[in-house]
């Protein structure tokens, strides 16, 4: 418990961190100390609410715990160009996202589970070692030019897939979440989440053909062979069981990860999530917008990233007695 | 299998420079992944050298055809190689070219990852206390930063120049390499022969320098390795996103610019492919080398 403690304790001072640099940055932006906010898009009496909503003409180090009050309550700010509220805006597209992310790790780390522990079976043998270069390779692939081709070829090519966005228009639904489960929205989701699958597939399936190599010499394993047990079984219940314990953890810390890669891939798909309105309020210069979507980024990889701690210490009991001993 | 144990670390401690750097030297000779991530290497920066020779045409002038007109969307041919965009420029000649730029940005990146990160990781290992608390304090905050997002916002503030992003990219990535080799400097400081060292009187930076710095120096290589490739990847990416230097001939610049102008519904594969590849092959190269040593010289470290 104490070890939970002192690791939730470790994550939100990261990302308290975190949230100081970015407010720092914003205010050391080109423009008056009040850029970061207020903006002549905004009407006189929205530009009065900001001023008074983050103290803007007040000192410097109130206007930080005033920032860090307003962001408890989950207020950013007025988004300067579509003048609503920042936090409305994101939570629109934050499931977006994360269906985006999580199917596309569900996919990529059940295929690189299942190949790598094959890979570790297969040691020695010529599809090993073509396939370890070929997995090398996924990896250092930029995700967007992995879409680009996948654009190219399934898309304008056969025209199997739509080209972007996350719906077809003229279409409506009664509610947001009809709209998600419709199948025009899985025909959407196939190319973007394909792309993210196939750059993510390599750490799982690298670590999972490591992993596998390690357990498969560990007496246990050699104690079920003795039994008579199948290959098959061995590989499954014995080897692959042990194996997994660290990919799991890696998953865990794949879903923050991924969510600041995503930017890339949602920009190619024209995705509507939380990536590619970052990268539209920077370019706009819409800095509450920018400043909101960062940190949800930031907040959501603190907190996979405590998820993680969480999870090496459930599943690996050696790592609580060494550091408590 | 006997030689591999031998030039283990752990076993040899090198107390100079020079028998490190000899192994280094040689390990790509035996390893056939890292030969290869030399050898691409080699050929990446013998085109930069060459690349006016390579490609004679200025890759952002606009080209017209005989007849006059601009040589927009032109299929591969004998006379571009690899066609031209959709505004008459000779991709061949910005690939050739886009290779300065990568090479640039990667080599840049990796001198001050590496530097940053062995310095830091020296200090922070060797002198403990509140150095070291406070440095990894600062590590693990610019680790807890969101990578490529981090990145967009400072080269979107800061302007867009191929400076600024490599100036982000190593913020974000000297930490890892510092953590690593502080934990490496951590077992080496324990050693016997830095306790001898330090009992016959040696002063801290002689121990730190002549007894512990060699044999760090492949963890720093390897850093330095992979630093390479992602700087080339983010390089990339942010001119994907339009926050790249727009006057840079890049192959992140290319892709950026295949992509606006619809080269993926004309199926200008020429246009948009080439890029890709190049940049695979150069960050494998990382991969390929830092793999070498890790084996060769951090026989525990493998596998990750």
């Amino acid at each position: 418990m104490r070890l939970i403690l002192e690791r939730f304790f470790h994550n939100a001072l990261a990302l308290l961190a975190v949230i100081t640099i970015l407010f720092f940055m914003f205010r050391l932006m080109p423009g008056s100390p009040l850029a970061a906010f207020i903006n002549e898009n905004l009407n006189a009496d929205q530009q009065q609410a900001m001023l008074e909503q983050f103290g803007l003409d007040r000192p410097l180090w109130q206007q930080y715990f005033i920032y860090l009050g307003n962001l408890a309550r989950g207020e950013f700010g007025l988004s300067f160009f579509q003048r609503r509220p920042v936090t409305t805006i994101l939570l629109e597209v934050l499931p977006n996202s994360l269906i985006l992310t999580l199917s596309s790790l569900i996919v990529a780390y059940i295929f690189g589970v299942l190949a790598g522990a094959w890979l570790a079976w297969k040691r020695g043998s010529w599809v090993e070692r073509a396939a370890v270069p070929a997995v090398l390779a996924t990896r250092a692939a930029p995700e967007f030019w992995i879409g680009m081709v996948l654009l190219a070829l399934l898309s304008f090519n056969v025209g199997w897939f739509p080209s972007g966005g996350a719906s077809s228009p003229g279409l409506a639904y009664s509610n947001n979440w009809e709209r998600i489960f419709s199948l025009d929205y899985l025909h959407h989701l196939a190319l973007p989440v394909l792309t993210l699958a196939l750059y993510l597939q390599g750490l799982p399936l690298l670590l999972m053909r490591s992993n596998m190599l390690e357990v498969m010499h560990e007496e246990f394993v050699t104690m079920a062979r003795m039994k008579g047990f199948s290959e098959w079984r061995i590989v499954l219940h014995h080897a692959a069981r042990n194996a997994l314990l660290p990919v799991v953890t890696a998953f865990a810390l794949g879903v923050g990860l991924s969510m600041g890669g995503n930017v890339v891939v949602e920009t190619v798909f024209s995705w509507p999530g939380i990536g590619r309105m970052l990268v539209q309020a920077v370019s706009v210069h819409d800095y509450p917008l920018a400043q909101g979507a960062f940190l949800m980024i930031a907040m959501v990889l603190a907190l996979m990233n405590f998820v993680a701690d969480l999870l090496y210490m459930v599943l690996d009991p050696r790592v609580s007695h060494g550091r408590a001993g | 299998m006997a030689e591999r144990a031998e030039s283990a670390l752990p076993a040899a401690p090198a107390s100079s420079f020079w028998p490190v750097l000899r192994r280094m030297a040689a390990m790509p000779l035996r390893d056939p992944f890292a030969f290869t991530g030399l050898v691409i290497y080699l050929f990446f920066v013998l085109v930069a050298l060459f690349a006016d020779q390579l490609a004679t045409t200025d890759p952002m002038e606009i080209l017209f055809t005989k007849a006059g007109k601009v040589a927009a969307n032109t299929a591969p041919g004998a006379e571009f190689w690899l066609g031209t965009t959709n505004l008459g420029r000779d991709i061949y000649a910005q690939l050739v070219h886009g290779t300065r730029s990568a090479l640039a940005v990667g080599l840049s990146a990796a001198v001050i990852v590496a530097t940053v990160g062995t310095v830091v990781g020296l200090v922070s290992g060797y002198f403990g206390g509140a150095a070291d608390a406070i440095l990894m304090r600062i590590a693990d905050m610019a680790l807890s930063l969101p990578f490529l997002p981090f990145v967009i916002v400072l080269t979107g503030f800061l302007g867009a120049s191929t400076s600024n992003i490599v100036l982000a990219v190593a913020l974000l990535l000297w930490p890892n390499s510092a953590r690593v080799i502080r934990s490496q400097v951590l077992t080496l400081r324990e050693r016997a022969y830095v306790e001898a060292a330090r009992v016959t009187g040696a002063s801290a930076s002689r121990i730190l320098f002549v007894h512990i710095a060699p044999n760090i120096l492949p963890l720093s290589f390897v850093y330095a390795a992979i630093a390479i490739g992602w700087a080339i990847i983010t390089e990339a990416s942010v001119s994907f996103l339009g926050f790249g230097d727009p006057d840079n001939v890049s192959w992140g610049m290319m892709l950026q610019d295949a992509f606006a102008s619809q080269a993926l519904s004309r199926g200008q594969y020429a246009w948009f492919v080439p890029p890709g590849i190049c940049i695979i092959l150069v960050v494998v190269a990382g991969f390929f080398i830092s793999r070498g040593y890790e084996e060769v010289f951090m026989p525990r470290l493998r596998g990750r």
